[in-house]
C-alpha cells in the first residue's frame, strides 16, 4: 500500500463523510431557515401561554418572521411575559395582534402577528398591547358542556 | 560486571537466572533497586527523557526472534533509525541500507515483507537494523536462539565481525555455550542475580568448579538438580505408602 | 458464616480496588497519549496511514448497516404511524432517530467492534512480539509512534462514520418509504426539513459521535498496550476492547442526551 493511493482513499473518505454530514445539515435539516441576522426585541403579555415553548416560531401571514427568546412570569401582574426576537427586515404596525396559535390540530404552538391599520411601527424594546391567549382544551371543553347544558334548557322552555 | 571498549562479552545462565534484566537494566528499560549502570561513564539510572533517549541511540539491540515492525518492509525497517534519528536525505539512506543489509549478505531482500522471510533470515536483518547507525554498544539477546547450524554459524561470525569493524562493545545473552566460546573475549556466568563464574573462553572450558562444569558439559545433574522440590517418592506412590 | 461474608467482601474490595486502579492507569495513559501527539500531527503521515485502516475499511460495514437500519426503520416506523393517520411523518420519525441516536450510537458500536478490536489486536500483538520493547531500545518513544496516531484516527473517522450511518439510514427510509411504499415524497422530505433542526439534532448528534471516538480510541489503544504479551492476553485484551467500549458507549450516550435533549 504505497502513499498515493493510502492519500487518495483517506481524502475520499473524508470527503464522503463530510459530504454526508453536509447532506445532513442542509437537506434533512433546516440548516438555509435558520440565520436571521438582524433582529429586533418585541415583549407582549399574556394571561396564559398555553404550550408556547422558547424557540418556538411567530409567523405572519403563515410565514416566520422570528423566534421566541425567553418566557418569564410577572408575578405582579400574575401573566406570563413573552420576550421575542423578530426579523429586522419586517416592521409590524402598532396595533398588531399577538396570538398564540396551535399548528394543525394537536401540533406545536407559535405566535401569530395580525396586523391592524395603524402608520407607526413597533420599535426595539416595545411591548404589544393587544394579545389573545392560548385556547385550553379543557376550558373549550367545558365551555362547551356549559353552553350545551344551557341550550337545552331553553330549548326544554 | 565490566564489559570493556571492542570486547564481545556473553552473559551465560540458565533460564531465569537474570540475563535478560541485565540488559534491560543496561538500556534503561528497568531500574535497579541497588547498585550502579554505568555506560559509557553515565549512571543509566539517573537519566530521563532526552538524556536517556540520546544514550539509547548509541546503542542497537537485537531482541530474540528479531522483533522486526511486521507492517513496514526490511528496507523500511533498516531505514527506521535513520528516518527517525537524522535528517539524511533519501538517497543517502537508501546506500546505507543497502550497505547494512550486504553486510548481513541479504540485500536481495529489502524489498519483501518480514512475514516473508525465514528465522534465520528475520534475525539477520534484525541485526543489520540493530547496527544502523553504527552503535557503540550492541547487545543481543539469544541470537542462537532456534537457528539452524548454518544460521547459527553466520550469525555468530557477524557478531564477531561486526564488533571488530565498528569497534564496538557487544554482549551476547545466550543458551548456546558451544558457538559462544568460539567468538566471545570474556564470558560471565549467572545464576539466581548472582555472577557465579567469570573469565575468558578457555578459562571456562577448563574450568573445576561444579556449576560452570555442568553447565558448559551440558550434565543432567549437579547443583541445579534434575529434580524439582517435591515430598518423598515413597510418598507419592500409593502402592507403596499403603493409602486407600 | 461470618467468614465467608469478610471474605466475600474482601474479594469484592479487591475487584473494586483493580478496576478503579486500572482506570487511574489509563487515565494516565490518556493523558501522555494527548502529550506525546505531537509527532502523529507533524508527521501526518502516520495518522492519514492509520485513518485508512479505521475508517476506511469500516465503510463497507456502515454503509451497509446505516441502509439497512434505514430500511426498517421505514416499515416499522410506517407501520406505527399510519394508525395514528400520520404516515407523512415518516421522514420526521426515521430522520430523527437517525441522527439523535441510531447514527453516533450504532455506529459507534460498529466502530469498536470492527476497528476498535483491530487496533487492540495491533497493538497488542506489537508488545508479545517485542516491537514495541525494540522500538523504545531505538529511542523512538512508542507512544508517539504507534499509539497517538491510532488514537487520532479513530477520533476523527467516528463522526464521519456515523454521518454516513445516518445519511444513508435516510436514503434507506426514503427507498421503502417512498418508493416501496408510496408515502408522499413531498411530505416525506418537507416535514423531515421542518422538524429537524440544524443545532440541536445535527450537531448533538456530531458532538455525541466525537465523544463516542475518544471513548472507543481511548478503550482500543490502552488495551492493546496493556494486554499481557500472549495469546491468551491479546485475545482477552480484544474482549475488552469491545465489551467495555460498548457499555461506556451506551453510558455516555444517556448522559449526553439527558444533557442534550431536555424535552425544552
Amino acid at each position: 500500500m504505497n502513499r498515493l493511493t493510502l492519500d487518495l482513499w483517506v481524502g475520499f473518505f473524508v470527503a464522503i463523510g463530510l459530504a454526508s454530514l453536509g447532506f445532513l445539515a442542509l437537506k434533512v435539516g433546516n440548516l438555509s431557515g435558520s440565520s436571521m441576522s438582524d433582529t429586533y426585541r418585541l415583549e407582549a403579555k399574556f394571561d396564559n401561554i398555553g404550550g408556547l415553548k422558547v424557540r418556538a416560531p411567530i409567523k405572519s401571514a403563515g410565514v416566520v418572521v422570528g423566534r421566541v427568546a425567553e418566557i418569564r412570569f410577572d408575578s405582579e401582574g400574575y401573566v406570563a411575559v413573552v420576550r421575542m426576537q423578530v426579523d429586522g427586515r419586517y416592521k409590524f404596525p402598532r396595533d398588531t395582534f399577538a396570538t398564540i396559535l396551535t399548528s394543525g390540530l394537536l401540533g406545536e404552538q407559535y405566535v401569530g402577528f395580525e396586523v391592524g391599520g395603524e402608520q407607526d411601527v413597533l420599535k426595539d424594546g416595545d411591548v404589544i398591547k393587544k394579545t389573545q391567549s392560548a385556547v385550553v382544551l379543557e376550558k373549550l371543553i367545558s365551555q362547551f358542556m356549559f353552553s350545551k347544558a344551557a341550550g337545552d334548557d331553553a330549548g326544554k322552555q | 560486571m565490566t564489559i570493556p571498549r571492542g570486547k564481545v562479552v556473553a552473559i551465560m545462565g540458565i533460564s531465569g537466572g537474570g540475563k535478560t534484566t541485565t540488559l534491560r537494566l543496561i538500556g534503561g528499560q528497568v531500574r535497579a533497586s541497588s547498585g550502579t549502570v554505568l555506560v559509557d561513564g553515565q549512571d543509566v539510572a539517573g537519566l530521563q527523557g532526552k538524556a536517556l533517549y540520546d544514550l539509547r541511540r548509541r546503542m542497537g539491540m537485537l531482541f530474540q526472534f528479531g522483533a522486526l515492525f511486521t507492517d513496514m518492509s526490511v528496507y523500511d525497517n533498516v531505514a527506521f533509525q535513520m528516518r527517525e534519528h537524522t535528517d539524511l536525505p533519501a538517497d543517502l539512506i537508501h546506500d546505507l541500507v543497502m550497505m547494512k543489509l550486504h553486510a548481513v549478505g541479504l540485500r536481495g531482500v529489502a524489498d519483501l515483507m518480514p512475514s516473508e522471510l525465514s528465522g534465520g533470515m528475520a534475525r539477520r536483518v534484525a541485526l543489520a537494523r540493530a547496527v544502523a547507525l553504527d552503535p557503540m554498544l550492541i547487545m543481543y539477546d539469544e541470537p542462537f536462539a532456534g537457528l539452524d547450524p548454518i544460521s547459527l554459524s553466520i550469525i555468530g561470525e557477524l557478531i564477531r565481525a561486526l564488533n571488530d569493524a565498528l569497534g564496538a562493545s557487544s554482549i551476547i545473552v545466550t543458551h548456546d555455550v558451544q558457538e559462544s566460546l568460539k567468538i566471545v573475549d570474556y564470558i560471565y556466568i549467572v545464576s539466581g542475580g548472582r555472577i557465579v563464574a567469570e573469565g575468558t573462553a578457555d578459562d571456562i572450558r577448563q574450568s573445576t568448579a561444579e556449576y560452570v562444569h555442568q553447565f558448559v558439559w551440558g550434565e543432567a545433574d549437579g547443583p541445579v538438580a534434575f529434580h524439582y522440590p517435591a515430598s518423598p517418592y515413597r510418598d507419592e506412590i500409593h502402592a507403596v505408602a499403603g493409602h486407600a | 458464616m461470618l467468614e465467608g461474608l469478610a471474605n466475600g467482601l474482601r474479594w469484592l474490595g479487591k475487584r473494586v480496588n483493580d478496576r478503579v486502579w486500572r482506570l487511574g492507569f489509563a487515565s494516565r495513559f490518556l493523558l501522555m497519549t494527548l502529550v506525546y501527539s505531537g509527532t502523529a500531527l507533524r508527521r501526518f503521515f502516520l495518522t492519514i496511514r492509520e485513518i485508512y485502516f479505521t475508517g476506511v475499511l469500516s465503510l463497507i460495514i456502515i454503509l451497509v448497516s446505516g441502509l439497512f437500519v434505514g430500511m426498517v426503520l421505514g416499515l416499522q416506523g410506517y407501520d406505527t404511524l399510519q394508525r395514528y393517520g400520520s404516515s407523512e411523518a415518516l421522514g420526521v420519525l426515521v430522520a430523527l432517530s437517525l441522527v439523535r441516536e441510531l447514527g453516533p450510537v450504532v455506529a459507534a458500536l460498529l466502530f469498536a467492534s470492527r476497528a476498535g478490536s483491530a487496533i487492540t489486536a495491533e497493538i497488542g500483538l506489537m508488545k508479545a512480539t517485542e516491537q514495541l520493547s525494540a522500538m523504545e531500545m531505538m529511542a523512538v518513544n512508542p507512544i508517539a509512534r504507534v499509539v497517538a496516531p491510532r488514537f487520532w484516527a479513530g477520533v476523527i473517522s467516528m463522526p464521519l462514520l456515523a454521518g454516513l450511518f445516518s445519511a444513508m439510514g435516510v436514503l434507506g427510509g426514503y427507498l421503502v418509504g417512498v418508493r416501496l411504499i408510496g408515502v408522499d415524497e413531498g411530505s416525506f422530505w418537507s416535514q423531515m426539513q421542518a422538524s429537524v433542526d440544524f443545532s440541536e439534532d445535527i450537531l448533538n448528534g456530531v458532538i455525541k459521535s466525537f465523544v463516542f471516538g475518544i471513548i472507543v480510541s481511548w478503550i482500543a489503544v490502552f488495551e492493546g498496550y496493556d494486554a499481557e504479551p500472549t495469546a491468551e492476553g491479546v485475545s482477552g485484551a480484544t474482549t475488552r476492547t469491545v465489551v467495555t467500549s460498548s457499555l461506556a458507549i451506551l453510558a455516555a450516550d444517556f448522559i449526553l442526551t439527558a444533557f442534550m435533549f431536555r424535552g425544552t
